[in-house]
């Protein structure tokens, strides 16, 4: 059972990349190393920690909520927490989340190659990450203590607070510089490093979601990269930029930071469609309903994300015009989002489904990320938007679409292709029912945000009026269930790495992309030899498992 | 269907002198973003304070402005026969064209020093009091200059150094008729700067 | 002589530089010339339109675009693209307050 050789069609003759001996050798192997696999899981380990340290704001943020008044911490104690939950969920988790890790590790195998373009700068992304990183912690713990400004960084406030602002924006900018050379590569390697007979048309459609995807991180960080030098300048030189005390304009701080944090949700949601597109096939036995339509709405989604971003100050002071330009626009934008999950939906359409544990994930993005995308829609309606704006049904929207989103997603792809990246499946059983944890912990605890923001609660306010105290209190019970379900699931997978099921067989679940033909875990090079490409992905037959599938006990 | 597969394992450097350009150009963009975000910011306080902005240019010297941008071109002209040579084998003649393109840029940095300096012995820099009580499109104007130039000034600083890491990779043969795409991106990100230039020119020294 | 490479047979002689490096010279004095008349509205314009001829110029000889593939104009109109559609949105804020 342990090693089930006859699916392979040579012994392994060389060893995988864990056990690779390169230049250097132990930990210095894997810090200095250029592989693009040992990369991604130097970033799954550190996002996962960081990721971590965010879970912990939020629950103790949750715990402050359970019931009005001060309950376990100060306002400004509260605002500083929001804040970091905000900064490291978003630069150290979401954002970078999926690209880093599970791009970096299987794009270039995707693809039939060996590596991405500029393996030594990939390194040096992740160096700016951990640098950021560290930059955010020190946030912490400096005087002055972190910022409280909100992830946002609003003028005026940013520039007046004491708190540790001018680190909490150094580490943006580092965390930004870090997305961008991510960018950079994935364009290159998808452009040059594809195997012979691979059209664009032949390539699986995560690297469609991952192509759009760096493209966003290229032009639109940028502009985050100024506009937040632009804050720093103002605290340490007052150099008059948007301080209305120097006659600046605190609206067009506003607009810069949305022009790149709205297209910046893209980056967070349009690898985990990716991942989506992949998994649903392999699931449900048949081959994706749409492929044409799904790539394009990959770049559609990129192109039409980046007109809409006034969207996040409709009560900001704009202009009418402005206001009913933008709002037109971001109506236009959840089109293609609609594509894909009628698409997917499609896909399931007569489908033999297998609900393994990555398949409940994805099932479960497609109805959580749909709540999130329709109370988007909402919002995006200007008269609606004016009732909304700055309350917990805000909150609960994106976390709709960033967490049930994105972050189911993102286990997803761990259910998915961790086995494949370790050679070690983790107890299934134990996946269904943290699952389940975290699918209920979840609605618990953001659904009632989308009913006290819609009566009236105030979002980043820690006290609130009696009359929302059900509703904090269901959340916040929410919140525990779904930690429960986070500790089970991790605890799973972790403890997978040492004591889980070996596998060596090469395709674990079915798949017909490229990474299910080479072995498990992945040679250095991951292929011996480049491969040929002369069929599309998903190339299934309706209903039919490929043949190449064994059972696992 | 032909199918050949071709073996790479021997190889383990990949050169790929296209992928290397088109990897810089992308690079490019994000600095077109960046000081493109800056002239965003420009067109809007200029449109809500024509009067200010043009009051506020006439402090600044055209005469340096022009010559500084005389010396931009012309140091994007010796980057470009730098390569230009280097392609023709003619290494001392590609080396002589990058010191020149150095000594071009540092007298660029010289004649910045001495329009800041009068500036501010004139009492105009951030923060400053004579600044703050002037108007706010004229305060706005010169935070803009400031961060605009100070900010170009930095990548030609940058662009310094990489044009002289070049030279000594010329001189070792690193940098050589068969392999230059080094010299070529630096060469890339030097006209970027030049073009930079190009626009920060008449929108700060020409508005009158 | 020139090594048969696709890129060298492609290379420049070193006239068509200074050429276009003429060429600058003269768009840059004719920059300062046009801001000594009063046009009015059409100041800005015309600054930008000299502008964007010398950047044209220098994008298209001196970096070599148009000896790249079609890729790397693609690339360039996309980015420029989207300075553009920011600078036009941003604009239906502001000017209709």
């Amino acid at each position: 059972m342990a090693f089930d050789t006859a699916t392979s069609d040579t012994n392994r003759q060389e060893p995988s990349y864990l056990e690779y001996k390169g230049k250097h050798s132990g930990l210095l192997g894997w810090i200095l190393s250029t592989d693009h696999k040992r990369i991604g899981v130097l970033y799954l380990t550190a996002i996962l920690t960081f990721f971590f340290g965010g879970v912990v704001f939020g629950f103790l943020m949750r715990l402050e909520l359970i019931s009005p008044g001060e309950t376990i911490m100060s306002p400004e104690t509260y605002n500083s927490f929001f804040t970091l939950h905000g900064v490291i969920m978003i630069f150290l988790f979401v954002i970078p989340g999926i690209p880093a890790i599970f791009g970096n590790f299987f794009l270039p195998i995707l693809i039939g190659a060996k590596d991405v373009a500029f393996p030594r700068l990939n390194l040096f992304s992740w160096y700016l990450y951990m640098g950021g990183g560290i930059l955010a912690l020190m946030s912490i713990v400096l005087p002055g203590g972190p910022a409280d400004t909100g992830w946002t960084f609003y003028i005026p406030y940013s520039v007046r607070t004491n708190t540790n602002v001018l680190i909490s924006l150094a580490a943006a900018f580092t965390l930004g510089f870090s997305s961008m050379l991510t960018g950079i590569n994935f364009v290159t390697t998808v452009h040059r490093l594809r195997a012979p007979g691979m059209t664009w048309f032949k390539m699986p459609l995560s690297i469609w979601s991952f192509y759009a995807t760096a493209w966003v991180q290229v032009l639109a960080t940028p502009i985050i990269a100024i506009t937040l030098l632009l804050v720093a300048l103002e605290r340490i030189m007052h150099v008059g930029i948007f301080d209305p005390a120097l006659g600046g304009d605190p609206v067009l701080y506003q607009h810069l930071f949305w022009i790149y944090s709205h297209p910046a949700v893209y980056i967070m949601i349009l690898p985990a469609m990716g991942i989506v597109s992949e998994i649903i096939p392999v699931f449900a036995h048949r081959t994706i309903f749409g492929y044409k339509f799904i790539a394009f709405s990959s770049i559609a989604i990129a192109s039409f994300g980046s007109l809409v971003w006034a969207h996040h100050m409709f009560t900001a002071g704009m202009s009418d015009t402005g206001q009913f330009v933008f709002s037109l626009l971001t109506m236009l934008v959840a089109i293609p989002s609609a594509i894909k999950v009628f698409n997917w939906t499609a896909t399931l359409y007569k489908g033999s489904i297998e609900l393994a544990t990555p398949m409940l994930y994805v099932l479960a993005f497609i109805f959580l990320f749909s709540i999130g995308g329709l109370t988007g829609v909402m919002q995006g309606t200007l008269s609606i938007d004016i009732q909304l704006h700055d309350t917990a049904f805000i909150v609960g929207h994106f976390h709709y679409v960033m967490f049930g989103g994105t972050g189911f997603a993102m286990f997803a792809a761990m259910h998915y292709w961790l086995p494949k990246m370790f050679g070690r499946m983790y107890h299934r059983p134990t996946a269904k029912v943290a699952f389940w944890f975290l699918f209920i912990g979840f609605n618990l605890l953001y659904f009632p945000m989308l009913i006290m923001g819609w009566l009236g609660m105030p979002r980043r306010y820690y006290d609130y009026l009696p009359e929302f105290h059900p509703y904090h209190l269901a959340s916040t019970i929410g919140s525990w269930i779904l930690i429960i379900g986070l500790i089970l699931m991790f605890y799973n997978l972790i403890r997978s790495f040492k004591k889980g099921m070996i596998i060596t067989e090469k395709n674990m679940w079915g798949g017909e992309t490229l990474e299910w033909q080479i072995e498990t875990p992945p040679i250095h090079e991951n292929f011996t030899e480049i491969p040929v490409i002369t069929e599309r992905p998903y190339g299934y037959h309706d209903n039919e498992l490929p043949v190449e599938k064994k059972e696992l006990v | 269907m032909n199918i050949e597969a071709q073996a790479h394992t021997e190889v383990h450097v990949h050169r790929d002198d296209v992928g290397a350009r088109l990897g810089m150009w992308l690079f490019l963009f994000t600095e077109l973003i960046l000081f493109g975000g800056l002239f965003i910011v420009y067109s809007i306080y200029r449109f809500t304070y024509p009067e200010d902005f043009r009051l506020a240019a006439k402090e600044l010297n055209t005469i340096i402005g022009a010559f500084n941008t005389i010396i931009l071109l012309t140091s994007s002209l010796t980057m470009v026969l730098s390569i230009a040579a280097i392609q023709r084998q003619n290494k001392n003649l590609s080396m002589f064209f990058q010191l020149i393109t150095i000594a071009l840029a540092l007298s660029f940095m010289v004649n910045k020093y001495f329009e800041w300096t009068a500036k501010f012995h004139h009492g105009i820099y951030p923060g400053s009091d004579s600044l703050m009580n002037e108007s706010s499109g004229q305060i706005l104007f010169y935070g803009l200059y400031y961060v605009m130039t100070g900010l170009h000034g930095l990548h030609v600083v940058i662009g310094i150094v990489a044009i002289s890491i070049m030279v000594r990779f010329t001189k070792k043969g690193i940098v050589n008729s068969d392999s230059y795409v080094k010299l070529e991106n630096v060469g890339l990100y030097w006209h970027l700067v030049d073009i930079i230039w190009i626009f920060l020119f008449p929108l700060f020294y020409l508005i009158t | 002589m020139e090594k048969n490479d696709a890129h060298t047979e492609h290379s420049n002689g070193y006239t068509i530089y200074v050429i276009i490096w003429l060429s600058l010279l003269v768009l840059t004095g004719l920059t300062v010339a046009v801001a000594g008349i009063d046009i009015g509205e059409l100041t800005i314009p015309a600054a930008l339109l000299i502008a964007s001829v010398k950047a044209y110029l220098v994008l298209t000889i001196f970096m070599h675009l148009r000896n790249e593939s079609r890729t790397f104009t693609v690339f360039l109109y996309v980015a420029a693209f989207f300075l553009l559609i920011s600078f036009i949105l941003l604009f239906t804020d502001y000017s209709f307050q």
